[in-house]
């Protein structure tokens, strides 16, 4: 290569659609009548529940304890009575059991510890961390504290974080990068020190000037963090193609991005982090995108960890102007089409998105036969083929499905959107996923 | 909750992605049909009605035997995806002018129902429907298929000036040649013996080839849509830009019989424009433009068309420089298209991050 290009292989180009709530400030929702709150809003075991029915709790008071080695405590997000444990859906098709708690209004909260970056070592922040669970942001939910335990073999050398936010319509990290530039910045650090790791890079997609120039600015000081824009590309925030874009690494096949001396966090998980530890307050709310065609109202809300859709939807965005025909919860690659609004805000959440008819309409055009045009083959992030997946799932020739790497799938979503038959590629990589486990 | 107070919405629920590039196998069709429009445009302006005829003959007769095959089989019928079309023009463009236009409807309709059809319709096919129809025809109808008329813009003086080329019309024609029509050797047939000449020591007369300017801007016998490189070339480059078809087929295709040629050429003291003439002549710049690059029939990954591109030069250029027929661009693809599923089974991309990958 004669010059060296932040991007990474395979991928597409997709229209941004950010303009809707791009330039709405994050404002805080009216106090909801309850929350919901599941004991499973991260990647790894349940929580245990502490409380019980009838029992009072203030807000940021621990209401479920980690279990195990990943795994993310679970805080009140409002004060007020729980009135039941009781399984829920939520909206990824697991089935967890759910504190709900009554809020009394009253705004109670714990006493709280505030700390600050000078008098804790690397380990201490760490223990924070898993305090105030912490859990990425951008979708995963992956336990943070757990991505800072020491690697095994090596060491990091880069924090990477993740402002990349390659999703359509949602804004909710550009707004916080926009909003709380300081707070980012100081997680970064808290990161920074929680690895030991000299570096930290924040890597914005060049559709977001503003927040691209307002950190530079804002780092001009600092000599071991900067900004990285990088050309815009989905899928960019995925945490393989971020670490390719940004350092020319590449994580192993099931290796983990410490495997090559990174660590990458989303934006928002940085803010929260700085947010958590200088206030002492556990992680119970979150900024949400709500856009789309149907809702009156768009914008970026700051609304408690459990909050309903439903109660978003008919305060701070002035409920629906066009009868919805999908909600979805996360972005339109990846996230999960819902079938009311009676789902909680989880700590992954960061859209919500209600689109009319019009809007889906594409999405409904039947899939026509295969044409073997290897559009997916060509645009697949993680170089695998998903035309080829698809056919040997047709002819139920598991042994021939083996040689094709289905489980480095991540779901990206890169397939379907290009394929011009319109087939739903990623149910039939998941499938191969689940049959490839099974066997 | 308020939620009570208004009716509950019916809800699509799908799997992900929730969102769609809008790409449709029938607007692809279309863009090559539009990419083929400059070849089209260049063919009536050479072979004027004769072009038109076959052409006509072609897309109507591809179009209908879809249609009744889909109707016989009760399957939907599919005609408004531009396939079939796409097809009777691959083969008009394919066949020599003059040909009678029945006889091209006859081979436009087994490249439908025997290329096409018979495999299960779009996507299902082994082969390019196109080519079977014309290597059916070539088969069925040799004198038909291997006579050639000169371009209506061409000095016909000039083109039949000299003996020995007289004679090979003769010879390449069989003695068939319908005796109201002018005929004429390609430019393939010519550089062939050409070839015989140079070997013998024999000095080849000016004006025995067509001039390569003349063969470049498709002012020569040939197929009616193969001739004229530089609309092939615009409609080509437009594929690749609209990301329809993918260069490294083109590329290596052209580029390693251009190779093989000129190293042939080299070898055998021939002129220094030997290879340049190959890739001007016959249907090489159609087929690795428009042919081969046929999605349903090349390999899905990157690695495996460019083995398929070197397949298909090699036997191209065996054909072309040793073999029985002149022309070798039909059959090389359709073997390679044999050869196709074989290469997507063992050719397999490495996933990120393992091993090595080269873009």
């Amino acid at each position: 290569m004669f010059f060296k290009k932040h991007s990474f292989d395979g991928g597409v180009k997709i229209a941004a659609l950010k303009g809707l709530t791009e330039n709405k400030e994050i404002t805080k929702i009216a106090a909801p009548g309850l929350v919901v709150l599941p004991l499973t809003m991260h990647i790894g075991a349940p929580t245990k529940a502490l409380v019980q029915k009838g029992d009072r709790v203030l807000r940021g008071q621990k209401i479920a304890a980690a279990q195990g080695m990943v795994s993310a405590n679970v805080h009140a997000s409002i004060s007020g009575t729980v009135i039941g444990i009781e399984k829920r859906w939520l909206p990824n098709g697991v089935k967890s059991d759910c504190i709900i708690i009554k809020n009394d209004f009253t705004g109670c909260a714990i006493s709280a510890d505030p700390q600050s970056i000078n008098n804790l070592t690397g380990d201490e922040i760490r223990h924070l961390l898993a305090g105030y669970g912490l859990t990425g942001m951008g979708g995963a939910s992956f336990p943070t504290h757990v991505k800072y335990l020491p690697p095994k073999n090596g060491s990091i050398d880069t924090v990477i974080l993740n402002g990349i936010e390659c999703e359509p319509y949602i804004t909710a990290d550009y707004r916080t990068m926009l909003e709380n530039p300081q707070e980012v910045i100081r997680g970064l650090q808290y990161f920074m020190k929680a690895s030991d790791a000299p570096q930290g890079i924040i890597a914005i997609e060049d559709n977001k000037p503003q927040a691209i120039e307002l950190l530079k600015k804002l780092l001009t000081a600092n000599a071991n963090i900067r900004v990285m824009p990088c050309p815009e590309k989905y899928p960019q925030g995925s945490e393989k193609q971020l670490i390719k874009a940004v350092t020319g690494r590449i994580v192993p096949d099931r290796g983990l991005p410490a495997n090559v001396g990174v660590i990458v966090d989303n934006v928002s998980t940085a803010m929260q982090a700085a947010r958590s530890i200088e206030s002492g307050m556990p992680f119970v709310d979150r900024v949400v995108t709500v856009s789309g065609s149907a809702v009156a109202n768009p914008g970026n809300f700051l609304a408690p960890l459990g909050t309903l859709y439903s109660h978003i939807v008919q305060t701070a965005a002035h409920g629906f102007i066009k009868p919805p025909a999908q909600i979805i919860c996360g972005g339109p690659m990846m996230g999960f089409a819902l079938q009311s609004l009676d789902y909680p805000v989880t700590k992954g959440s960061n859209a919500l998105l209600c689109f009319d008819k019009d809007q889906t309409a594409s999405e409904l055009h039947p899939a026509s036969p295969c044409v073997r045009c290897g559009k997916c083959v060509d645009h697949c992030p993680m170089f695998l083929e998903p035309t080829e997946i698809m056919r040997y799932i047709r002819q139920n020739n598991i042994s021939a499905l083996q040689g094709f790497s289905a489980y480095s799938c991540i779901e990206c979503g890169t397939c379907a959107y290009v394929c011009p038959a319109h087939i739903p590629l990623v149910q039939y990589l998941r499938l191969a996923k689940q049959l490839l486990a099974e066997r | 909750m308020t939620q009570q107070e208004q009716p509950k919405p019916l809800l699509i629920i799908s799997s992900s992605p929730h969102m769609h590039s809008g790409n449709t196998v029938s607007a692809a069709m279309r863009e090559v049909l539009l990419a083929l429009a400059p070849a089209l445009a260049a063919s009536l302006y050479y072979f004027r009605t004769d072009a038109l005829q076959v052409i006509l003959a072609c897309c109507a007769s591809a179009v209908i035997a879809e249609a009744l095959c889909q109707k016989i089989m009760r399957h939907p019928i599919t005609i408004t995806d531009c396939s079939a079309l796409l097809t009777g023009l691959l083969l008009a463009f394919c066949l020599p002018p003059q040909i009678n236009p029945g006889l091209a409807a006859f081979g436009s309709a087994c490249a439908i129902v025997i290329g096409k059809q018979v495999f299960g319709g779009l996507g299902a096919n082994i082969f390019n429907p196109a080519h079977i129809g014309r290597a059916i025809l070539l088969a069925s109808f040799p004198a038909q298929m291997t006579t050639w008329s000169p371009p209506v813009t061409a000095n016909t003086a000039d083109t039949v000036t000299s003996a020995s080329t007289a004679a090979i019309t003769a010879a390449t024609t069989a003695a068939t040649a319908n005796a109201d029509a002018v005929t004429v050797a390609t430019p393939l047939a010519l550089l062939r013996e050409a070839g015989h000449l140079w070997q013998s020591g024999t000095t080849v007369q000016d004006g025995f080839l067509p001039e390569l300017s003349q063969l470049f801007l498709g002012n020569t016998a040939g197929s009616l849509g193969e001739t004229c490189v530089p609309a092939l070339l615009a409609g080509g480059l437009f594929l690749i830009w609209r990301q329809v078809i993918d260069w490294h087929i083109p590329v290596f295709y052209i580029g390693l019989t251009g190779i093989i040629c000129a190293l042939y050429g080299f070898y055998n003291n021939f002129a220094a424009t030997y290879a340049l003439y190959h890739i001007c002549s016959g249907g090489l710049i159609i087929g690795a433009f428009f042919m081969a690059t046929d999605w349903v029939t090349s390999p899905v990954t990157k690695k495996g068309r460019i083995i398929f591109a070197v397949g298909l030069a090699v036997i191209t250029s065996l054909i072309r420089l040793r073999g029985g027929y002149i022309e070798g661009v039909c059959y090389s693809i359709l073997i390679m298209n044999m050869l196709t599923p074989l290469i997507d089974r063992y050719i397999i991309n490495t996933p990120f991050g393992r091993g090595k990958r080269h873009a």
